[in-house]
């Protein structure tokens, strides 16, 4: 059917995005949109802080026009019918994140700290390894059900991929969060960022042959409906350890992330309402009992419910206290409604991480509540995309990846929002594609990449029937 | 640098995001309403579609262009059906412009029309043009059968207009 949605005359209303044409050329046109806006705000930033149009200028729009260029050709090339908005949008917030660390970078006071380095070249690398990550996932996964077949295997890898960190010899202990594995020569990789999606593939894999039995077999208690211990032991154990090993890491971000993950999916599998209940519940109670025993998150929570006091502390000098969080909130209160403008904010003043965990307040000091605000509908907007694409998908198993996917972007947006505004306490996690991390932005092309997969197959359109020709013959032969 | 081009630079520069975010919607809500705007297109260009209808009607009478539903249907004056029509079932609305090509029904996820209907089999029924443009329909083995009006269909039976095609719970209908 795809020759007659060409033309506008004979339009195909089919069901859903049956039919849809491709929109490539709609993609082409919003990246370029999306690489000319960091170069702009790349000219501003000079302008503001040197007075005049930084040197690399050219140098940077055309290596970011380069990156995005590759990766519309590998969706052009391999997958022809896929979403034409995740792209352009994850390619904005990753050249305008570029620009912002390019920004901190140029901060005396952050040069003056003791282990600076400039991060934003290696940021630009950053991001063509995962230009590069996205172009190799659609090229070598041609059909996202083949990971249907690494159930199991995912689960394991994402248990190793979360133990490796402890690994003695391997785990490194980086501020307070055993988060990373030594690789020599090359640094230190963040695992968890990819055991995020591999665990998605094993939930949406195990979800989807199991989502009945957890559904229909189960017995009422309480008006909550429980399932079968058998059905649900295996998940709640690899959660359990997923979770424990979190705790021992004192990861809590990721381990939040991820059991968000897994209700969601879980409810998205079996539509029951009591699983969103049970979530809530149990969140909240492994919550209150990390926070009561776990020293790191115990001050992480203090310094939540008073950052003021958490800033006098530190400015007393007292050990193992912070003023960071104070500083984010001021810095998104001098933004005010329109912002300072890019390259005018004092937001360095957060000094440790203000390129990464607490990017978005440089973001909330220069782009005010109005930038902020179109950032956060840029985030919106991918995950709205991939719920898009999950309700589109044909095949359960294409569905509830997509749903864990995005659940678990749209889960680590708000967890690191939240915690630089003060709204929830503060976890060590990275803004996907903005923050300066190697692994995040490495995994987050990834999940970028998987979800183009999808759409891809989701939106294709049915190819025409040919008429059969041994079928034209039958229709001659006549019982009657 | 001056501080009016500064301010100038960064209100223009939230303008540039936010324009970038509704153009971003834009794309999003032609994707949802994809067949209504595809309406609105062909209105805005209803003259030069017209001609095309006209050209397309000469050059291939067999197979006549679906035009805007009804009216290009009474504007060509013909008697063959352009479009078939769900008019029961969850998937009532549905139309499906017909263009001489085979249109399969049943639950399989390749059909022309993915029947979402516990009475369905995967692979039910076709309904495809004969040589002369007859459009016939054929049951494909299903396990509960197809109905044209209310008998069960065993051979390929050619559909007159108007006439409903049961499918469990699912009715279609050929329309001009």
């Amino acid at each position: 059917m795809s020759s007659t949605t060409n033309s506008p005359t004979h339009h195909t209303s089919t069901i859903g995005a049956i039919g849809a044409p491709s929109r490539r050329n709609t993609e082409l046109a919003l990246l370029v949109f999306a690489v000319a806006i960091p170069v702009f705000a790349y000219a501003n930033v000079g302008l503001a802080i040197n007075n005049s149009v930084p040197a690399g200028l050219l140098s940077y729009g055309l290596g970011l026009g380069l990156l995005a260029g590759v990766a519309h050709l590998a969706v052009r090339k391999f997958a022809p019918y896929a979403d034409p908005l995740l792209l352009p949008l994850a390619t904005l917030l990753n050249g305008l994140g570029l620009v912002v660390i390019w920004r901190l970078d140029q901060s005396k006071l952050l040069q003056s700290l003791p282990h600076f380095a400039a991060a934003a070249p290696r940021q630009l690398l950053y991001s063509a390894l995962g230009i590069g990550m996205f172009a190799a996932v659609l090229i070598f996964l041609k059909d996202h059900r083949v990971l249907q077949r690494y159930t199991y295997i995912s689960m394991f890898s994402a248990l190793v991929l979360l133990i490796l960190p402890l690994v003695p010899g391997l785990g490194a202990n980086i501020y307070g969060a055993k988060i990373w594995i030594n690789i020599p020569g090359l640094g230190s990789l963040q695992p968890g960022e990819f055991a995020k999606i591999v665990l998605a593939i094993f939930f949406a894999g195990y979800l989807m042959v199991k989502r009945d039995a957890l559904a229909l077999a189960s017995r009422r208690f309480m008006g909550l409906y429980l399932p079968r211990g058998r059905d649900l032991g295996p998940i709640l154990v690899v959660w359990a350890i997923s979770i424990l090993i979190l705790v021992f890491e004192t990861d809590l971000g990721t381990s939040l992330l991820f059991f968000g993950m897994f209700v969601i999916m879980l409810y998205v599998a079996t539509e029951r309402t009591s699983w969103i209940v049970f979530g809530l519940l149990m969140s909240a109670v492994g919550a209150v009992g990390v926070a009561s025993f776990e020293p790191h998150v115990k001050s992480r929570v203090a310094s939540w419910l008073d950052p003021m006091k958490e800033f006098t502390l530190s400015r007393q000098g007292v050990a193992g206290h912070s003023e960071q969080l104070q500083q984010a909130l001021w810095a998104f209160g001098s933004g005010g409604t329109l912002g300072t403008g890019l390259g005018q904010g004092h937001s360095d003043l957060i000094r440790f991480a203000a390129n990464s965990d607490f990017i978005l307040a440089t973001f909330g000091e220069e782009l005010g509540l109005a930038g902020i605000m179109a950032i956060l509908l840029i985030y919106g907007l991918i995950v709205e995309r991939g719920v898009r694409t999950a309700l589109a998908a044909r095949d359960p198993f294409g569905k509830l990846l997509a749903v864990g996917l995005s659940g678990a972007f749209a889960l680590q947006v708000f967890v690191v929002a939240g915690g630089v505004m003060g709204l929830i306490p503060l976890t060590g996690m990275t803004m996907p594609f903005v923050a300066y991390g190697g692994s995040s932005v490495l995994a987050n092309w990834a999940l970028i990449g998987i979800l183009i997969r999808i759409s891809d197959t989701a939106r294709r359109p049915a190819p025409a029937p040919a008429t059969n020709p041994d079928a034209e013959m039958t229709q001659v032969v006549r019982p009657s | 640098m001056s501080e009016l081009t500064l301010t100038v630079m960064r209100l223009g520069f939230l303008a540039v995001l936010w324009l970038f975010v509704i153009v971003a919607v834009q794309v999003i809500r032609s994707d949802l309403f994809g067949t209504r705007v595809t309406q609105r297109g062909s209105r805005r260009e209803a003259g030069r579609a017209q001609q095309q209808g006209r050209q397309q009607a000469a050059r291939q009478q067999a197979a006549p262009p679906q035009q805007r539903g009804q009216q290009g249907g009474g504007r060509r004056g013909r008697n063959a059906p352009a479009k078939l029509v769900v008019t029961e079932g969850t998937l009532t609305g549905t139309t499906v412009a017909l263009q001489g090509q085979t249109i399969t029904l049943g639950r399989a996820h390749d059909s022309t029309i993915v029947l979402d209907d516990d009475y369905a089999s995967s692979r039910h029924a076709r309904i495809y043009p004969d040589r002369d443009g007859q459009w016939i329909v054929e049951d494909l083995g299903s396990t509960n059968g197809t109905y044209l009006d209310r008998s069960r269909l065993t051979t390929p039976t050619p559909i007159p207009l108007g006439a409903p095609i049961r499918i469990g719970k699912t009715v279609i209908e050929l329309r001009k």
